[in-house]
């Protein structure tokens, strides 16, 4: 029974910060919810009762610990169809229905079902949703509503639009269009300003900020009427007496028709591999590493929708954004997405009327964003740096399901994929021999290592992918895994970025995940290149240097260190550091290195959160390895926010005779009798006396950087000498 | 239980290209042996035939081999089939075919059905040849089988004979057998800890059949278990080529139905993809 009760114990001790991230989370699903729902022309409450059923049923039911539900984007689409030939009431039995078949899937155990798609042909698919998104609300944010029948048409339309934004006559649809193009501006400028007090609130809810201030302003400050017109303000959120008044009466009519099957598939072919493409990805977040049921959450997420179905709301999913920023704000069990649910709750009931003062067009740029993010530039270059045949594949998908539809889009990307391999490899046998085989052998290896050996034969692509992920499922991710693709002919590209997600996810948690004869596939001619380009990371490197470069250059000659430039991908000696637990590293670069290696100082490119709530961050970092054991602690100024966040339980460690020092500085780690020890006089005396840095150890070495941002020339030869002496007087001092 | 399970071995004969490599192997697998030897020619007889193979099985006349022709014309399988039932053979060796530009092998139609119905031990060879390649590293199955423990000791006997120093001996555990699902965390430790289990049980097992088997076969010998959890023959196949063994042992199957052959299982998945030399004991 203690057990439990220092469960208890930890609930409550972890209570503050998730009540803190899941106010943060609400933050960005109040107007996401919005917006998501006027997208697919529900009633905009719809996206809210979706977040708020889906917070509370999959935070008491689910089998994932940091995700967060709610209307989801790439719903956005079929929902809109479902809506437009069916209907709001019976759209919403359809949501119902899902909601049914999600529910199902989970208590039959399909949660391996996004597994069988390849993820060239789900790229194509997100990025027509994206598309679907942006086509329609672009229009929208430059306040110039039109109606057209066919998705592309939208797009087409888009330079018309802007051209009549520019001659607007009425001040009304001015002040519509403006407001729309700074919501867009803030959705983009916001993630490349680094500033910890202005990201404390999502750009999104800055846009809902400042459009109701500005709306206030107006009104209170200069007497005026508001100057956006009426018609692009947001209309129709009800208040919660209304809300429960509204409650749609089921209609069971027209439910056998094709229109409704075809929605229900949609609806849950879409929610289902959203949710488990979401699972998946914030799974890789998770500062604990745990391991969601998937099967469980989507029997959670299966019950909410039907809830939601049956009270005006859109279906329920996992939403990646919405997870990162509830993983960034500290949140580490299911009560934040709890606390989610309940905030929205407290918006609705108090903050109704101030909701309408929103500008449509504001909320319409968080959704330009959004479809943006869903369909950029960049994922089509990456697709072509795996391959063109891969391009092939999402140029297939994404115009299919523009034109015809989501379903038919999805399934003319797997036909392609499926002849596309077959040319590759000049061979339909190969394929249709052996997709029935279980291909995959698993043994844990006898010889004393104990490491788990894979053995895959014929092909591997995604259309067996799922006998290699149940076995690969079966390992604890702090083992040792070899995957043996010796006797594959075939491994495509699906198969690969699975690979590279379970070496990123085994090196996470301190396991090892190797990957073997592929080398071998190279001087076979049937083998295609995009398999193999996802794992070897050869870049090409630009001939001239920039000037911080050639500086950076100089000045490892005048202190004789080794300087490489290039991107290096070799990052396992900052696995440990806590600071990385939840952000993604990309790569290094501008390394500098003493000739024993012992310190290092590069560049540092890595990402925090997902999707819209991305953030990709240079900084400029020294790694010092240091001879002896030290304590694993992270030491930084002490600031307001790590006041704030002392009170919400995060214990800050206090030097004895020191108060200077434990002023100044906030001290965090775990064992705090073996930190107090290490910080003996001479080192917090070296700490007092020098400037302020984020320092970090993670028992073996230790990680020191400064600015938000890189370091310049000057900067560098401080921080390096910083850290030199640092190292003198720790092993002086152990 | 009898130690000397070979007394007759066949083989059937046609004068192709391969002819002589396939008698070099079954000769010297007779030598080793001390079985004797019906070479079976689906044909009419002739004396230029016999001179033929005397021509070539000349070498081994000194190293004691017996052996007897056997011509009978018909359809190939009846008579290979007939033969062996008719001359008590123990043990039928079959040549298997490639398929093209793949280091791949199969079972021809020919061959299978003579597989399938069979009262005999088979020997399936994948490349014979005329120089001997030694047989290093023996791979047998240790199903929960009656079946097993004669097929094991007969895999200690076949490693003595042909001087193999290193055998393995495969569990393959079904993976229903692990009642629980790996969903999470918690799932996770406890199937792992359910296979543990069971892999420590077969392991006592397999040790058990190997202690009743007589010294003289077991010694100096590297003995390796290992337990497999995935789908029954299939796996063990891919094992034996992974592990570059040089010959794997198996149960024949109970029975077959049609069902089997359209739902392939055990043995039928190492008749499409042989991934070495294949015993499969009767």
């Amino acid at each position: 029974m203690s057990g439990k009760k220092s469960n208890i114990k930890q609930f409550i001790q972890d209570l503050p910060k998730n009540v803190f991230s899941g106010f943060v989370v609400s933050l960005i699903a109040l107007p996401l919810g919005l917006g998501l729902a006027m997208a697919s022309e529900a009633p905009p409450i719809a996206g809210i009762i979706a977040a708020v059923i889906g917070g509370i049923t999959v935070s008491l039911l689910g089998g994932s610990h940091v995700t967060i539900v709610g209307p989801g984007n790439g719903l956005v689409g079929v929902t809109l169809v479902a809506i437009t030939t069916l209907g709001l009431e019976t759209a919403y039995i359809a949501i119902v229905f899902s909601g049914l078949f999600l529910l199902l899937l989970g208590f039959f155990r399909m949660g391996k079902l996004s597994d069988f798609f390849p993820s060239s042909a789900i790229q194509g698919m997100l990025a027509a949703i994206g598309l679907i998104i942006l086509g329609k609300q672009f229009h929208i944010m430059l306040a110039h509503k039109i109606n057209r029948s066919d998705t592309i048409d939208y797009l087409i339309e888009i330079p018309f639009t802007l051209n009549d934004a520019v001659h607007y006559e009425k001040k009304g649809l001015v002040f519509a269009a403006l407001a729309g193009i700074l919501s867009l501006a803030i959705m983009f400028f916001y993630s490349k300003v680094r500033n910890k007090y202005l990201q404390l609130i999502p750009a999104p809810m800055w846009i809902v900020i400042l459009s109701i201030g500005f709306s206030y302003y107006v009104e209170i400050g200069l007497h005026e009427a508001n100057p956006i017109s009426k018609e692009y303000m947001i209309s129709g959120i009800p208040s919660i007496q209304n809300i429960l008044a509204d409650i749609p009466i089921p209609n069971f009519n027209g439910i056998w028709s094709m229109a409704f099957l075809g929605s229900v598939f949609g609806l849950t072919l879409i929610s289902s591999i959203e949710s488990l493409l979401s699972i998946k990805a914030v799974d890789k977040l998770d500062p604990e590493k745990r391991r969601s049921n998937v099967n469980r959450d989507l029997k959670a997420l299966g019950l909410a929708t039907i809830g939601s179905g049956f009270l005006g709301g859109l279906n329920v999913v996992t939403v990646i954004a919405r997870s990162s920023v509830n993983v960034n704000q500290g949140g580490n069990n299911r009560s934040s997405n709890f606390f989610h649910a309940l905030f929205l709750i407290i918006f609705i009931v108090f903050f109704s009327t101030q909701l309408t003062r929103i500008p449509l067009p504001a909320l319409m740029a968080i959704l330009v964003y959004t479809g943006y993010k869903l369909a950029s530039p960049d994922i089509i270059t990456k697709m072509f740096s795996i391959g063109k045949e891969q391009l092939i594949i999402f140029f297939i998908t994404l115009v299919v399901t523009l034109k015809i539809g989501l379903i038919t889009g999805i399934i003319a990307g797997v036909i392609a994929t499926i002849i596309i391999h077959i040319i590759i490899n000049k061979s339909a046998g190969l394929f249709f021999r052996n997709v029935l085989k279980p291909n995959v052998l698993m043994y844990k290896e006898q010889d004393g290592k104990e490491n788990y050996y894979v053995s895959v034969k014929h092909f591997c692509s995604f259309l067996n992918y799922f006998r290699l992920k149940k076995h690969l499922d079966a390992v604890p991710e702090d083992q040792d895994v070899i995957v043996d693709f010796s006797l594959c002919d075939f491994v495509d590209n699906t198969v690969m970025e699975n690979i590279h997600n379970y070496q990123e996810l085994f090196a996470k948690r301190g396991g090892h995940f190797d990957v073997v004869g592929l080398d071998m596939h190279d001087t076979g001619t049937k083998h295609p290149l995009a398999s193999r380009r996802l794992l070897a990371v050869p870049r090409i490197i630009k001939k001239s240097l920039t000037r911080r470069q050639n500086s950076l250059y100089s000045l490892a000659e005048d202190y004789h260190l080794n300087y490489n430039p290039k991107h290096q991908k070799e990052l396992t000696f900052l696995n440990n550091f806590s600071f990385f637990q939840t952000k993604h590293i990309d790569h290094i670069y501008n390394k500098l290195s003493t000739e024993d290696k012992s310190i290092k100082l590069f560049d540092i490119e890595f990402s925090e959160g997902e999707f819209i709530a991305k953030e990709v961050i240079r900084k400029t970092m020294i790694h010092i390895e240091i001879n002896q054991a030290i304590p694993e602690f992270t030491l930084d100024k002490e600031g307001f926010l790590e006041k704030v966040s002392a009170l919400a339980g995060i214990k800050d460690i206090d030097i004895e005779n020191h108060d200077d020092f434990s002023n100044r500085f906030h001290l965090m780690g775990e064992n705090e009798k073996s930190i107090a020890q290490f910080f003996n006089d001479d080192i917090t005396h070296f700490f007092e006396s020098n400037p302020y840095y984020h320092v970090e150890s993670n028992g073996k070495s230790i990680l020191i950087f400064g600015k938000e941002r890189l370091a310049s020339i000057k900067e560098i030869k401080a921080l390096f000498d910083y850290g030199k002496r640092l190292k003198a007087v720790i092993e002086a001092n152990n | 239980m009898s130690l000397k399970p070979f007394k007759s071995i066949g083989i059937g004969v046609a004068f192709s290209p391969n002819l002589k490599a396939n008698l070099y192997e079954s000769a010297r697998l007779s030598v080793f042996l001390g079985a004797k030897l019906f070479l079976i020619h689906v044909g009419d007889a002739s004396a230029e035939k016999l001179n033929q193979l005397d021509d070539i099985l000349k070498s081994f006349k000194s190293e004691g081999l017996d052996y007897e022709v056997v011509f009978k014309t018909g359809d190939p399988v009846e008579v290979i089939l007939s033969i062996s039932e008719e001359k008590k053979i123990d043990l039928l060796i079959l040549g298997a075919l490639q398929r093209e530009r793949f280091l791949k092998y199969y079972v021809g139609s020919i061959a299978r059905k003579i597989t399938r119905r069979a009262k005999c031990s088979i020997l399936l060879l994948i490349k014979p040849a005329v120089e001997r390649i030694p047989c290093q590293h023996i791979v047998v199955n240790g199903l929960k089988d009656p079946k097993t423990e004669q097929t094991i000791t007969t895999a200690f006997y076949f490693a003595t004979k042909l001087k193999t120093e290193k055998l393995t001996i495969v569990e393959e555990i079904k993976e229903d057998q692990v009642t629980v699902k790996v969903e999470d965390d918690k799932s996770l430790r406890m199937a792992n800890i359910m296979k543990e289990r069971i892999k420590l049980r077969e392991n006592s097992r397999i040790n058990e059949i190997i202690s009743h088997i007589p010294e003289a076969y077991t010694q100096d010998k590297t003995i390796k278990l290992q337990a497999i959890f995935g789908k029954q023959g299939y796996s063990i196949g891919h094992y034996a080529q992974i592990s570059r063994a040089d010959l794997l042992v198996m149960n024949a199957p109970s029975k077959m139905t049609f069902w089997d052959r359209l739902f392939p299982h055990d043995i039928e998945h190492i008749l499409t993809e042989l991934p070495t030399d294949v015993l499969i004991l009767q």
